[in-house]
């Protein structure tokens, strides 16, 4: 198939396993964000697929031809890392075109492809500027350009906003997913910054302890997440147990939940609940019962903390809705069935 | 954060010690032997003060000339000999385990413990004809027959090389070691192999620290006396191997320390002219 596929890659250092028998198949133009805390083998999987790692198992496969033991310089593939890694020594343009130098590119096509390279970033006339007097955001962009400038088949990032302020961290979050469209170019980015993933990626992919946990699009990531450690790490949630009763129905806190189903024959299970699905109400009724502990309001959302079987469940709601509770008061809690996610164990 | 000036001769203080010492040792010594370079020697004997020109006037001629060339030559030499081996040595040591950095660096300040004497006979044993290492070239087929491989300018050059080698590793290493290791890697993925990324983004990145490297091992070289007199010929001997015979055996100090003193000037210009192309170069 075209694209990238990476078969039961695993990367061992001494006995530390960093990454655990990987698949992952990336097809031609997508845009995948590698998302997971910090150790969890992502940025070990993205210098493997650069080929700056040799993999212990597996093999990856690039259009269907097996380069695990290409060396990174003929893998035709352009990167930017954390530290950017600009080269010091060289001015703006010629960090641009030195992947042309190396390949013996003439002068002028030099000069065009660079000057075409600023213009795709918006730095046009800096060519000449050295490194050292760019701000934070035009060297990031500089080291883009500087990756794309053979036209790669893939387009590796290794956290690359993570040095920027937050505001234009967001800016760029969207110029880069803008400009990956338009080149349409296969891009693997490394981020522990889930709004990042969120806003860029075609497909998340999140990873934990060298695992990939869930790799889907982001919103049925955020919707559907697989389990727990996904739940936890993408957004903020509830985690309820459920068990079932005499009659194996689902209950959460003893009170029965129509239309909830355990997966069949478990006697228990963990659900996931968004803070913006449950919903307050009166108590009685068929409610879950709680009482109210806490209620942050912080003007675009207010957040309710209810205590209820012994935890605390936060609901978020929008001022438009606002419930009209104040701590202390007893509440009912209603989780539709259809916004209950049941964890794998 | 921005410091406040000194306000007071008290806040001076912290220098008085160094600035006494550096003039106690350094200065004085100094002015002493500028001024013996303008007295007048007695024949046989010491010397008187005056203030004549005559040792630098002696000095002007083919012979010393001859001698101030080859002495530059081969310092030259040695700075580019030692910087050529030590960088890529010290850059893959920098790429090995913390563990056998230690062991290595070890090992190199061991052979900075060995005196210039001791260097200068054991090279000069190695390259004898009758227990030297073209014995072992004979054995392994390279060579008919044994050669003596000193005194020759060769010599010279390898045990200088050897003597300043670990000193230009150990200036190299912290240059190297703090330079940023994904430039090489940024250089693989952009298409350059490991060898030419070495000479197109490790050298010129460490432009400034190779320079500074060459001028020290240059300056360390044109000091060597001992080793030019153990493993060369005389006309491999150097200037400072000339104001030692006349220092110490001739017991003519002015003309000595008129040779000290021109080489100093000779060498200020040299590492001057060098800072200078460096920053124009930085310029263009």
């Amino acid at each position: 198939m075209s694209g990238l596929v990476l078969n039961n890659v695993s990367k061992q250092f001494g006995t530390f396993t960093a990454v655990d028998n990987v698949h992952l198949s990336v097809p031609h133009g997508t845009f995948v964000c590698l998302l997971g805390p910090s150790g969890c083998g992502k940025t070990t999987l993205l210098r493997i697929i650069a080929g700056l790692e040799d993999p212990t198992n597996g093999t990856i496969l690039l259009d269907g031809a097996d380069i695990t033991d290409v060396p990174t310089h003929r893998r035709n593939l352009g990167m930017v890392f954390q530290s950017l890694a600009l080269f010091p020594h060289l001015s703006v343009g010629e960090n641009i075109a030195y992947p042309l130098r190396i390949r013996g590119a003439a002068r002028e096509e030099q000069k065009k492809r660079v000057d075409e390279l600023l213009t795709l970033i918006h730095l046009p006339g800096y060519g000449d500027r050295p490194v050292s007097k760019l701000s934070g955001g035009q060297r990031q962009r500089v080291a883009i350009a500087r990756a794309l400038a053979l036209s790669p088949k893939i387009f590796l990032l290794d956290e690359p906003l993570s040095a920027l302020d937050a505001k234009l961290r967001e800016a760029m979050q969207v110029e880069l997913r803008q400009l990956q469209q338009k080149l349409g170019i296969t891009t693997i980015v490394v981020t522990h910054d889930q709004r990042e993933a969120m806003t860029m990626a075609d497909t998340v992919v999140v990873m934990n302890g060298g695992h990939i946990r869930q790799a889907a699009p982001p919103i049925e990531i955020y919707r559907k997440p697989a389990d727990t450690f996904v739940a936890d790490f993408i957004g903020s949630t509830n985690l309820i147990e459920t068990k079932a009763d005499s009659s194996g129905a689902a209950t959460i806190f003893g009170q029965r939940v129509t239309g909830l189903a355990l997966p069949a024959g478990a006697q228990k299970a963990t659900i996931s609940v968004r803070p913006e699905d449950v919903h307050l109400t009166a108590p009685g009724n068929g409610a879950i019962d709680g009482t109210v502990t806490f209620v942050r309001d912080l003007g675009g959302t207010i957040e309710t903390f209810v205590e209820a079987g012994g935890q605390q469940i936060v609901a978020v709601s929008t001022p438009r809705e606002r419930p009209e509770v104040t701590a202390g008061q007893a509440v009912g809690i209603v989780l539709s069935p259809d916004v209950c996610v049941v964890l794998k164990q | 954060m921005k410091r406040e000036p000194p306000q007071s001769i008290a806040d001076y203080g912290p220098l008085f010690f160094p600035a006494g010492m550096l003039l106690i040792f350094f200065v004085v010594p100094f002015g002493t032997m500028i001024a013996v370079s303008f007295f007048q020697r007695q024949e046989g004997g010491f010397y008187t003060p005056a203030f004549v020109f005559s040792n630098y006037e002696r000095f002007l001629s083919a012979f010393f000339g001859g001698v101030l060339g080859f002495s530059l030559m081969l310092a030259v030499t040695v700075a580019i000999c030692c910087v050529v081996l030590a960088l890529p040595f010290t850059y893959l040591l920098s790429r090995l385990s913390r563990r056998l950095q230690v062991i290595w660096l070890v090992g190199l300040l061991s052979v900075l413990s060995l005196s210039e004497v001791i260097i200068g006979f054991a090279w000069s044993t190695l390259l004898s004809r009758t227990a030297g290492l073209s014995n072992l070239f004979v054995k392994i087929g390279l060579l008919d027959q044994p050669v003596a491989l000193f005194p020759s300018f060769g010599a010279v050059l390898t045990g200088m090389v050897y003597q300043a080698l670990p000193y230009t590793i150990l200036v190299l290493y912290p240059a190297i070691v703090r330079l940023d290791p994904t430039l090489m890697e940024a250089a693989r993925t952009l298409g350059s192999s490991p060898i030419r990324a070495f000479f197109n983004v490790l050298v010129p990145a460490l432009r400034n620290t190779i320079m500074a490297t060459l001028i020290m091992v240059f300056i360390f070289a044109l000091g060597s006396y001992l080793l030019p007199q153990i493993l060369g010929r005389p006309q491999h001997w150097t200037l400072s191997v000339l104001i030692t015979d006349q220092a110490i055996y001739q017991s003519n100090m002015p003309f000595a320390a008129a040779m000290a003193v021109f080489l100093v000037l000779v060498t200020l210009g040299l590492v001057a002219l060098t800072l200078l192309i460096g920053r124009k170069g930085e310029k263009a």
